[in-house]
């Protein structure tokens, strides 16, 4: 379904994704791990068509998103990592415009807005400004608001960050529910390994731009010789702990904050 | 259709639930209206210009126009900096229809807010020459948020933080506003400043407006009319551009 073949993105002088392959079958939750910087965003990003690859090749349902960015949108959904709703807007608002954005009929989205909404507790605040959400609520209105169309892939990028453990499970349970009854293929990253280990099929590891291990979380374990997947992740990663760049974005946030004072 | 029309609600939703800054927006129009029309106007008259207040009244409202046009493109850079521009961009629709809701979304906002300073300016004094005028100012005012909402897509597509904001403020939105003749008439300028007025777009933008609501106009409402058209179809053709190269 995804077939990446040696992926390369620099950024100026930084090289953020270095010569990365791998390979997501139809029908499969394919975990891509890795440390904070790893290139996880970066290659989700051009495997989504906000970033063309400085080099490599990527095919997603036999398309190319540099090449064919509109038939590649319309077989993914996704859940980003940072926030991505608009605040001056309602809940169900939010909702509606994605329906629409995604070309969900009327009927379907009514319905399918109310049944989301429900599961992950929003409904009773379905009419309050996004602005006014707590980051756990807007995360929850996020992730239900990537499952309101059925895509071919849905990429979930670290969609659990922030979340409590109740909504951790009903977000695993409903996307299990989808892989396995409308055959949606995952692509997630994560940085809660139990979650990898419980819902991945495979799992790649990525760490400085390059795939370090790649398999089922069965063979990661053998391959390292440990017990869990956490073990064989920092086995494979080391131990020291890894900056992110910080970039324009950030500087803009902390802008936007004394605007608003 | 759907699509734009879902962004364009958005984008006057958005206006409507911020009415402090409705508010606020209308302060510095009022300011000059209030200060230079009053202040300037015994001097205007004893040069023989007539009543200034009828002079610059369709001057504030392109300016209106203007600021909120132009504002509601940059505020493409908000929604790349709180993430709602990435739900619009992957979205499985051409970036072109996005474009159109949102430029056309922020010009209509635009026209409301330029409607609210036409009915202040009428409460002030301002006396168009009837009301026939009207439909031909909205026209004018129309051309000139579409002008400006477009080329405010166009800022908007191109910086990727809020630093360059500055820059296009004081070396863009200012002089397009001090060399339209908003607040003084075209007629006998030096011929640098008469070169610089005859290049911008808002010249021709308020020319118009004063034609309709005053009759006085400089260029002639139908060349008015004619470059303010195609400055509009070029600007959204380069807006549509820069939007479909946004990388995020």
């Amino acid at each position: 379904m995804i077939r990446v073949e040696n992926l390369v993105k620099t950024f100026g002088d930084v090289i953020a994704v270095e010569g990365v392959s791998f390979d997501v079958r139809a029908g499969e939750i394919f975990a891509f791990l890795g440390p904070n910087g790893a290139g996880k965003t970066t290659t989700i990003k051009m495997l989504t068509t906000l970033l063309r690859p400085t080099s490599g090749s990527i095919t997603l349902d036999g398309l190319d998103p540099a090449a064919k960015p509109l038939d590649v949108r319309r077989r993914f959904g996704i859940v980003f990592q940072d926030p991505s709703l608009d605040g001056d807007l309602t809940a169900y608002e939010n909702m509606e415009l994605h329906g629409v954005l995604y070309h969900v009929p009327r009927r379907v989205r009514t319905e399918r807005i109310q049944t989301l909404l429900s599961l992950f507790e929003l409904w009773d605040r379905r009419g309050s400004r996004v602005k006014e959400f707590s980051g756990g609520m807007k995360r929850r209105l996020e992730i239900a608001r990537g499952l309101l169309h059925t895509p071919k892939i849905l990429f979930l990028d670290e969609p659990t960050l922030g979340l409590d453990p109740q909504s951790r499970n009903q977000l695993w349970t409903h996307v299990r529910h989808l892989n396995e009854t409308e055959g949606v293929t995952v692509f997630l990253t994560t940085h809660y390994m139990d979650e990898a280990e419980r819902v991945a099929h495979r799992i790649a590891v990525i760490d400085h731009g390059r795939i370090v291990a790649q398999g089922s979380p069965q063979d990661l374990k053998q391959q390292t010789g440990t017990e869990s997947l956490e073990q064989a992740f920092l086995a494979l990663t080391g131990s020291s702990i890894r900056d992110e760049r910080v970039d324009g974005a950030d500087q803009m946030r902390q802008m936007a904050r004394m605007w608003r004072r | 259709m759907a699509v734009v029309y879902i962004l364009w609600l958005r984008e006057v939703k958005k206006y409507l639930r911020s009415r402090p800054q409705i508010l606020a927006s209308l302060g510095q129009p009022l300011m000059y209206l209030l200060a230079m029309g009053f202040g300037l106007g015994p001097v205007f008259q004893k040069a023989g210009q007539g009543d200034y207040l009828q002079f610059i009244a369709p001057g504030v409202v392109g300016m209106a126009v203007l600021f909120t046009s132009i504002f509601s493109g940059i505020g493409l850079l908000w929604d790349r900096q709180f993430g709602f521009l990435k739900e619009t961009l992957v979205a499985p629709v051409p970036r072109l229809q996005i474009m159109v809701g949102r430029t056309v979304g922020g010009a209509t906002v635009a026209m409301i807010q330029g409607i609210l300073v036409l009915t202040v300016c009428l409460i002030a004094g301002f006396r168009p020459h009837g009301l026939a005028s009207v439909p031909l100012a909205l026209l004018f005012m129309a051309l000139i948020a579409v002008v400006f909402a477009a080329l405010g897509t166009v800022i908007g597509s191109t910086l990727r933080d809020m630093q360059g904001f500055q820059l296009v403020m004081n070396f863009l939105v200012m002089p397009i506003f001090f060399l339209s003749g908003a607040l003084f008439p075209l007629a006998d300028l030096p011929p640098a400043l008469a070169v610089a007025t005859h290049l911008d777009p808002l010249s021709y933008g308020i020319d118009g407006l004063r034609g309709a609501l005053i009759g006085q106009s400089h260029f002639g409402v139908a060349v008015d009319l004619a470059v303010l058209g195609s400055v509009a179809v070029c600007f959204l053709a380069l807006g549509a551009r820069a939007f479909s190269k946004i990388q995020i």
